[in-house]
């Protein structure tokens, strides 16, 4: 099935009206010898068939309640209110274009307006824009930002180890071609007082994470601090934030920061296997004209009616080519739907408790393993990740805790950080119960000897 | 599509025009660079003291729909800049070769002058367009 | 009925979700970690419900209407995709997950690499690209390093048609090199003495949409894409315009060396009001070291083996261009629309789209200005806003009436390089009693144009807003509420 609603007497009425007498006729300009080449794909299946074969490949993906998980490390399992999918599976919102003509796009228009407001909020910061692909690209472009800001004269971008490592990546893949020095990130042990010394004349941005990749958080006077030192070096702060921590925690834009930057998945979109998620990006108002992504604002209509529509669009890549800010144009428009609908449905104080909640299941866990001999909890402040050292590699723990007790563990830091070897990111959100919790730390004792 | 023209000015072939006053020059966009942006929304004026180059880039002028290069008639040093056009950006589109100023140049070479074009040549290129 | 903003909504106190009691003892959290204030909207579910239905109403939506916009592909979006993302063995997986314990996620994303890779005649398939621009960026730096890997760092420059969408350029320049642009002829194909005049060692390569904004299918593309390779470059293939062709031809057959595919254009994913997307991008074996990872590879002949399926970085990678590994829910959507459509079926796509923009055309040349009439049009053509009758009528005015007539306008002001242009694209899931519909409303307007022309200038009448003041809106630039 194609979907396609014509007949053959249809198509035989179009043909005549057109002036040929098949279709083939209309691939004339195909070089002959490529004309309908032959597909090696299998033959079409209904619809009861494929979602039968997708259920079975679905189910051999260990997920559920039945499988208690405390993987974290950027994107994170959260409760969902019924309520959100059920407004942003709508087709009207689903099913829309890109609000080309505001016109007949008010909802989208309206719900991108008050998606920017909650970011803008939530950050601390003036601005919003609708949308980054992912809390990676977001970052990137917050660099790409900060490097125009400059007028391309500075080359030296600062990345914090604490950001986390596949949005360092891509910070060095968008810039490649830039013929930069994107440095800072070698150690952990790099903290803030070193990074304001590594930033001088020649740096665009310095870019740290709050809470960080190892959940740690920085103390607000510690942060301030830094904005401080990077600014009189005529210099960027970019933060990276998790957003449901910002229910909770002193925002970046009350300490200086100048672009937040982050991954919005936690606020109301499925895990969904790593995408699509939710690129936010907010900034000070100064900058907005060297912003990237679209931007929704108010006007009037003809009849004076309040109403809502794209701005900006000569930083765009449909208007400015080559001299745009960034070549994004399809962003993500319905994971930001998502994110509006998820923070009015708790509101500030719902959004606080989760948060709470987050701390302290988190902080019990910390507590309980580090109370088990083997296994030490790095020291520090943090909002509901924690770094752990393991008494045998994090492989072998985790397929034991799988295999044997049905639980999936931690992130294994030493993949990223040479220094974290046999470290282990544990994460709790608002759904871990105590009683998975207690469940963890009995196998964690039974996995000392893994 | 009668466009109004500066009797006073030269004209570059990019759609700028300059006129002295004084001993300084005063730069713009004529009116038929104004009609092809429509409403301009925003001036990217540069900073008093920056030194313009003949024939290079350096600010642009945003409509709606369009951001343009502004290209330098002249070369000089900025000494003012049209600051009213912060808040009323719309002085371009209204009076161009008036209020609508983008800024003043201390000359580097009065001579650059003569090779740009004078009004009736000017004209002449508008009318082809 | 206008729609307040959600903060004028709120009222102190009001709360939607209950959450649950805390089970584990209370660990205090410093005070001067913590914000002061948090000024969210406060409303109740009920609340949260009437707003977002409300706001909905004031959409236009492909399951509303049609949707004529060239180059966008806005055909039917079938709900069985959704069914299939939704289930929870997808939706609540975890991507850093072993892969022993993700096999079944992996079996589809590493089926959808082989299945694009065949449609489109390429070796190698990344589905980390979120759009098609990101997979614009991802191609051009795949070029920019296989020549930098080959000693080639002068070839700097991307030949980019003038009917280009601006992601062209844009990435381009985003990637670090120089966008030179290439005429269009007189038939709307590539100006070939210009692109001959162009191809030297400074040539990256060329960023080729075939078939092209004007939705003509290139007419010299064996020729264009053999030239460049004589001259050391590498064709880049932008697919927005791909269901034209889908099963009909597949590029990297005719010289395509890297191409990305918009799974939410020609594979049905929902558009989402701007997203999220999905840009795959297809090499030839050449490039296949190049592509951004970690892409699924086989690893275990045994379909058995709980590690049949796992990551792998390609050899020379341009590293990564996205978090994780792409956007998965879009992947099982465009996944299912394959399956259910087969071989057949994917052909059947591009003999209708064309079939239909065909029909279109005929019906409204002579009536309005079709440049390239004179061809066969592809999935797509372009129309101009200009009626002899009404020399003040413009693109725009016969657009916001067609809003009146219930459609949504088809793409406006693009091409560049056709003035008032009028992109219009039908897609093959619109049925004849549309299409003609859609003709007779652009009929009718142009009658109008003639005689009642205030008519058109002053449309929409009908919609929720009319035209907006967006020179108002760029310059007091309000994008926050309050």
């Amino acid at each position: 099935m194609s979907f396609i609603p014509n007949t053959d007497a249809d198509r035989a009425h179009m043909l005549s009206a057109i002036g040929v007498a098949s279709t083939a006729e209309l691939f004339h300009d195909v070089p002959k010898d490529f004309r309908f080449p032959r597909l090696d794909l299998p033959a079409a299946l209904s619809e009861h068939e494929v979602l039968g074969q997708l259920d079975a490949l679905s189910r051999l993906n260990a997920q559920g309640p039945q499988t208690p998980s405390f993987l974290g490390a950027g994107a994170y399992n959260h409760f969902i209110p019924a309520v959100v999918d059920a407004m942003v599976s709508r087709s009207e919102f689903a099913t829309a274009y890109t609000p080309y003509q505001p016109e007949v796009s008010q909802g989208t228009l309206q719900a991108i307006f008050e998606y920017q407001s909650m970011i803008a909020r939530l950050t601390g910061m003036e601005i919003s824009n609708a949308s980054h692909y992912d809390g990676a690209t977001s970052t990137a472009e917050a660099v790409i930002m900060a490097l125009n800001v400059a007028q391309r004269e500075k080359k030296r971008v600062l990345l914090s180890a604490g950001v986390h490592p596949q949005y360092r990546a891509v910070v060095r893949t968008y810039t490649q071609g830039m013929g930069l020095t994107v440095t800072g990130d070698e150690s952990t042990s790099i903290g803030f007082d070193q990074l304001g010394d590594l930033c001088d004349e020649s740096t665009a941005c310095v870019v740290v994470q709050y809470p960080d990749f190892l959940g740690r958080v920085a103390e607000p006077a510690q942060l301030s601090g830094l904005a401080k030192r990077v600014h009189a070096c005529g210099a960027l702060l970019v933060v990276v934030a998790n957003p449901v921590a910002l229910g909770l925690l002193v925002p970046p834009g009350e300490m200086g920061a100048d672009v937040v930057a982050g991954e919005g998945q936690a606020l109301g979109n499925h895990l969904s296997f790593g995408g699509p998620y939710l690129g936010f990006f907010a900034f000070r108002r100064d900058h907005i004209r060297k912003s990237s992504g679209r931007i929704a604002g108010e006007t009037v209509d003809q009849d004076g009616r309040r109403s809502y529509v794209f701005t900006l669009s000569t930083r765009e890549q449909h208007i400015r080519r080559e001299k745009a800010t960034s070549n994004i144009c399809t962003n993500q428009s319905l994971n930001a739907l998502t994110a509006a609908v998820y923070l009015t449905a708790l509101g500030p104080r719902g959004l606080r408790r989760v948060a709470e909640l987050c701390w302290h299941k988190a902080h019990y866990l910390a507590s309980r393993v580090g109370s088990l001999s083997g296994y030490s909890v790095t020291k520090g402040e943090f909002f509901h990740e924690f770094a752990v050292r393991c008494p045998r590699p994090v492989s072998r723990i985790n397929a034991r805790l799988f295999e044997k007790h049905g639980i999936v563990g931690g992130y294994d830091l030493g993949a990223d950080y040479p220094e974290l070897r046999d470290a282990m990111l544990l994460c709790c959100t608002e759904v871990t119960t105590k009683e998975q919790i207690d469940r963890l730390v009995a196998a964690l004792e039974d996995c000392r000897n893994a | 599509m009668e466009y109004k023209f500066d009797q006073k000015a030269r004209y570059s072939k990019t759609h700028e025009w300059v006129r002295m006053d004084g001993a300084e020059a005063v730069v713009g966009i004529t009116d038929y660079a104004q009609n092809k942006l429509s409403d301009v929304v925003f001036t990217d004026l540069p900073a008093v003291g920056k030194v313009l180059t003949k024939e290079s880039a350096f600010m642009v002028i945003e409509s709606v729909k369009a951001a343009e290069e502004v290209f330098a008639p002249v070369s000089g040093a900025v000494t003012a800049r049209n600051e009213k056009l912060v808040k009323a950006p719309e002085l371009v589109n209204k009076d161009p070769f008036g209020d609508g100023w983008l800024v003043r140049v201390r000359l580097s070479d009065v001579k650059e002058l003569d090779s740009l074009m004078d009004l009736a040549s000017y004209r002449k290129l508008v009318e082809t367009l | 009925m206008p729609e307040p903003l959600i903060f004028e909504v709120s009222r102190k106190g009001r709360q939607g979700v209950s959450l649950p009691a805390c089970d584990v003892p209370e660990t205090p959290i410093p005070s001067h970690l913590c914000r002061s204030e948090l000024s969210l909207p406060e409303v109740s579910e009920m609340d949260v419900v009437r707003h977002y239905v409300r706001l909905s109403q004031l959409n236009y939506a492909v399951d509303t209407g049609f949707y004529p916009l060239g180059s966008c592909t806005m055909k039917y979006n079938p709900k069985a995709n959704d069914a299939a993302a939704r289930l929870p063995g997808f939706a609540a997986l975890h991507p850093l997950q072993d892969p022993s314990t993700s096999q079944g996620a992996l079996a589809v994303m590493h089926s959808l690499q082989e299945m694009i890779a065949e449609i489109g005649g390429f070796y190698a398939v990344s589905l980390q690209p979120s759009a098609g621009a990101h997979g614009e960026l991802t191609g051009i730096l795949i070029l920019r390093k296989y020549h930098a890997d080959r000693g080639q760092t002068g070839r700097t420059r991307i030949l980019v048609p003038d009917s280009a969408h601006g992601t062209n350029p844009a990435s381009t320049a985003m990637a670090g090199l120089e966008a030179v642009e290439i005429p269009s002829d007189k038939r709307g194909n590539i100006d070939i003495s210009c692109l001959k005049a162009n191809l030297d060692d400074r040539v990256a390569g060329l960023m080729l949409t075939n078939p092209n904004t004007l939705g003509l299918f290139e007419e010299n593309l064996l020729e264009v894409t053999r030239l460049v390779h004589a001259a050391g470059g590498l064709v880049y293939g932008d697919g927005a315009n791909f269901n034209a062709i889908l099963g009909m031809a597949r590029p990297g057959d005719m010289g395509i060396d890297v191409m990305h595919f918009n799974l939410h254009k020609t594979f049905s994913t929902p558009h989402g009001g701007g997203g999220p997307g999905a840009g795959a991008v297809g090499v030839v074996e050449e490039l296949a070291d190049y592509l951004p990872g970690p892409v699924v590879a086989v690893v275990s002949k045994d379909a058995a083996d709980p590690r049949q399926y796992d990551w792998c970085m390609p050899a020379r990678s341009i590293g990564r261009v996205k978090s994780f590994h792409g956007n998965f829910g879009i992947l099982v959507r465009a996944y299912v629309y394959i399956r259910m459509l087969g071989p057949d079926g994917l052909r059947a796509v591009a003999e209708n789209a064309v079939l239909n923009a065909n029909y279109l055309q005929a019906r409204l040349k002579g009536v309005y200005p079709v440049p390239h009439g004179d061809r066969t049009c592809m999935h797509e053509f372009v129309a101009q806003g200009k009626l002899a009758a009404a020399p003040d009528i413009r693109a725009l005015d016969i657009s916001k009436r067609l809003i009146d007539y219930g459609f949504h306008p088809p793409t406006n002001y693009f091409p560049l390089i056709v003035p008032e242009a009028l992109m219009i694209e039908p897609t093959e899931t619109e049925s004849l009693e549309t299409l003609d519909s859609f003709a007779q409303a652009l009929l009718e307007i142009a009658r109008e144009a003639g005689a009642n022309p205030e008519v058109l200038q002053e449309a929409p009448h009908s919609s929720p807003v009319r035209r907006l003041d967006e020179v108002k809106a760029a310059r007091e630039l309000k994008v926050t509420a309050g």
